[in-house]
């Protein structure tokens, strides 16, 4: 956890006071509608469909079990009793008072926590992965750079009223957790020969209505000149990025029209002109952000406990558990765990105030008072001894967050969609819910293995959609909500080889009492023609292409299918 | 006379601001300049026509638009004792990128002032970009907007006002 130090409590203090003095010169006529509109935003004040939302960042999605328990505080006093984690790794309140607003900042500041550009056309949330500081696979703890970016980029002076919002994701390990390609800015930790640490930068990647993956805009930055490169790829965004069209305005479309090579050469002659100023980074500045943060006292434990070996032999419900919701630890002796916030029936990413209270007791208990949001809308404890899975497990089934499906085709990322947002054109969580309902044959889901599948309620794709192994898209068609089906897309190169891809669109689109169905034909195809269990649907999508899945939806398939064949012949 | 805030006091303008035609050229007198008196021209003007202004009585700034950038003026920067950004929108946040590098990169020292959709609660981000003069727009009351100054007294950035970032100053 990120400590504050006296100067960034102050910076978010004054933030509050000058929040409350906008808001009591709005609600006094002295601030225009649509200017006021701006200045909330940039404090994740939304108006939508029934009421304001609050966006409350979560800074690189890490807490402290003391903020967790101010997020169900919030709930209670000033929301309808839950809140919902989002896919920037933010917590949202759909029915805050907007004149009570001053007050939730204030609540948030006691625990350094603030909702400072969550929203509005400036540098958003830093987001990065949630096994950063534990992954096996680290090459260096992303949360420092993130803190150092987060610093830079508050209340930027220049770059406050960018052409449209700027999102920056930082991966600090071999697998890209953190889906660097698919964001304005993505940065690399990469460890050159000699040691010496830097990022490769992405540029230009973005979900939203016209996804595009990034581009490799330089191999190697040494960590030094991390602001000063940032600061000019972001001036030449606020100089170049479009404003006459606000769907052409991302930095996406500057790489595009003026080309990967051009672009380059403009972010690199910036650079030159600041290189070595004052911006550049030092090693004393590295380590004082490093020692701010605090780390789990680890205990010196085996690699292995007997105990939980039994355990995972003799009980089906841990083990497959087990299998799905605990990851690898790079301290022997530690695993991560994910709590999962996709329960049936429950809308992905919500959780009551007595879920967050219980997990922040959780958090206590077994995982040194921390806990992070991840990308994928669940929580995770990082730091839980092996010896204490079973016992993490057993409070995870009470509280309803056991479900074993992380990786699984339930585990699904889905937007608020029309049930909450006003620019939703479909509801998203009922088709959430109605595919956790079909299938929810754990034997099934297993044998299905990894995949990803994301829904969106509207093309701006707050449910990453197009990187979905399965996407779905909430469309209208002369006011009825249809839903059209992407395959194919990726993420991040999560498997080694693997780079993300976008999903290609399979065909017309379909009604949400069709969508369940549909979506069993397209695991019914990949069943037939995975060469192994190894092979994903996602790996099977790219390999055989989209044509095939398509003979499947819609109705052109042999039933005699390869697998079956296959069966009959081996019988 | 039309007021302004200028180093944080609300000042008489004694600059009267000179728009192009209609049609946005230059054709015979338009728009015609006054022999005497402080005037802000167009840039369009200015790159025509700067050899004539400079003989004027009276002083001779220049305005640029949303679009247009600080090295458009840049060889200039000596001979203009005022140089003023039209922010088009507030939400055009080019003019705050302009003045940081009249001021940072190419060493401008004279007044720099921000024009059009000014309101107070941008007055804090342009005075950290480099700006020293605001003439607010219709509505807004300058006694008043001199309190956005002071909001957010901590920055952790380097900018036109502070050379050094927060974590070079921390470690003093």
């Amino acid at each position: 956890m990120y400590i504050y130090d006296e100067i960034d409590q102050k910076i978010v203090d004054q933030r509050v006071d000058q929040f409350r003095g906008q808001t009591e010169r709005y609600l006094a006529g002295k601030i225009p509608e649509d200017e006021f509109r701006a200045l909330r935003l940039r404090n994740g004040l939304y108006v939508q469909r029934y009421a304001p939302m609050l966006r409350v960042a979560v800074p690189y999605g890490l807490l402290s079990s003391k903020q967790m328990r101010m997020f169900a505080h919030i709930a209670r006093k000033y929301d309808r009793d839950y809140g919902h984690f989002s896919t920037r790794q933010n917590i949202q309140y759909n029915w805050p008072k907007l004149e009570e607003v001053p007050d939730i900042l204030a609540d948030l500041a006691t625990v350094q926590m603030h909702a400072i550009q969550t929203s509005g056309n400036c540098v958003r949330n830093i987001t990065t992965d949630h096994f950063a500081g534990v992954a096996a696979d680290e090459i260096v703890d992303s949360f420092v750079w993130c803190e150092i970016i987060r610093q830079w980029s508050t209340f930027h002076p220049e770059f406050n009223w960018l052409p449209r919002k700027f999102k920056i994701a930082v991966n600090g390990a071999k697998s890209d957790r953190a889906a660097t390609e698919v964001h304005d800015i993505g940065l690399h930790a990469v460890r050159a020969d000699d040691g010496a640490v830097g990022f490769r930068v992405v540029v230009g990647g973005g979900l939203g209505r016209t996804p595009m993956v990034g581009h490799t805009i330089r191999e190697f930055l040494p960590w030094q000149h991390l602001l000063t490169y940032l600061e000019a790829a972001l001036r030449i965004y606020n100089r170049h990025g479009r404003r006459d069209n606000i769907h052409k305005a991302r930095i996406k479309f500057v790489v595009k029209e003026h080309g990967v090579q051009r672009f380059r050469e403009e972010v690199e002659a910036e650079w030159l002109q600041l290189k070595d100023g004052p911006n550049t980074l030092i090693q004393a500045e590295v380590e004082r952000i490093e020692k701010r943060f605090t780390r789990p006292a680890y205990e010196k434990l085996p690699g292995h406990d007997a105990a939980l070996d039994t355990l995972l032999t003799s009980d089906t419900a841990f083990r497959n558990w087990h299998m799905r919701n605990v990851h690898p630890h790079k301290v022997p002796g530690y695993a991560a765990v994910t709590l999962s916030l996709k329960q049936t029936g429950v809308p992905p990413g919500d959780a009551t105030s007595a879920q967050i209270d219980a997990v922040a007791d959780l958090a206590d208990h077994y995982s040194y008072g921390e806990l992070r949001v991840s990308h994928e809308q669940n929580l995770i404890l990082a730091d839980v001894k092996l010896t204490e899975l079973h016992a993490v497990w057993q409070e995870a089934k009470k509280l309803g967050m056991a479900t074993p499906n992380i990786g699984l085709l339930t585990n699904i990322i889905c937007c608020p969609g029309g049930d909450f947002c006003s620019l939703a054109n479909a509801k998203s969580i009922p088709v959430a819910q109605s595919i956790q309902e079909r299938f929810d044959d754990l034997d099934y889901l297993h044998d299905i293995g990894e995949i990803d599948l994301n829904i969106s309620g509207c093309m701006n794709a707050c449910g990453h959609h197009h990187v979905g192994h399965i996407g779905i898209l909430g469309v209208d068609k002369g006011g009825e909500e249809w839903y059209q089906i992407e395959i194919g897309g990726n993420q991040g190169e999560v498997k080694p080889g693997v780079r993300a891809s976008l999903g290609k669109v399979i065909g017309p689109s379909f009604a949400r009492a069709e969508v369940p169905d549909v979506i069993e034909k397209l695991i019914r195809c990949y069943l037939d023609n995975r060469d192994s269990e190894a092979e994903r649907f996602v790996d099977v999508a790219h390999r055989v292409g989209p044509e095939l899945f398509k003979d499947y939806v819609y109705g052109k398939a042999d039933p005699e299918s390869p697998r079956r064949r296959r069966q009959l012949a081996a019988s | 006379m039309a007021k302004l805030i200028r180093n944080r006091r609300v000042v008489a303008d004694n600059w009267l601001r000179l728009k192009l035609a209609a049609d946005g050229g230059l054709n015979g007198n338009s728009p015609a300049v006054p022999a005497e008196g402080d005037v802000i021209v167009p840039l369009k003007l200015w790159l025509e026509r700067h050899d004539a202004l400079a003989v004027r009585l009276g002083k001779t700034g220049v305005w640029l638009e949303s679009n247009e950038g600080a090295e458009l003026v840049a060889a200039d920067i000596k001979r203009l004792p005022l140089i003023a950004v039209n922010f088009s929108s507030f939400a055009d946040g080019r003019g705050y990128t302009t003045a940081r590098l009249l001021r940072e990169r190419y060493g401008y020292t004279g007044e720099l002032r921000a024009i059009g959709d000014v309101g107070r609660d941008h007055l804090l981000n342009m005075q950290r970009c480099g700006f020293d003069a605001f003439d607010l727009r219709e509505g807004e009351n300058e006694v008043d907007a001199i309190a956005a100054f002071d909001e957010l007294p901590v920055a952790y950035q380097a900018s036109a006002v502070e050379p050094q970032p927060m974590f070079r100053r921390r470690l003093n």
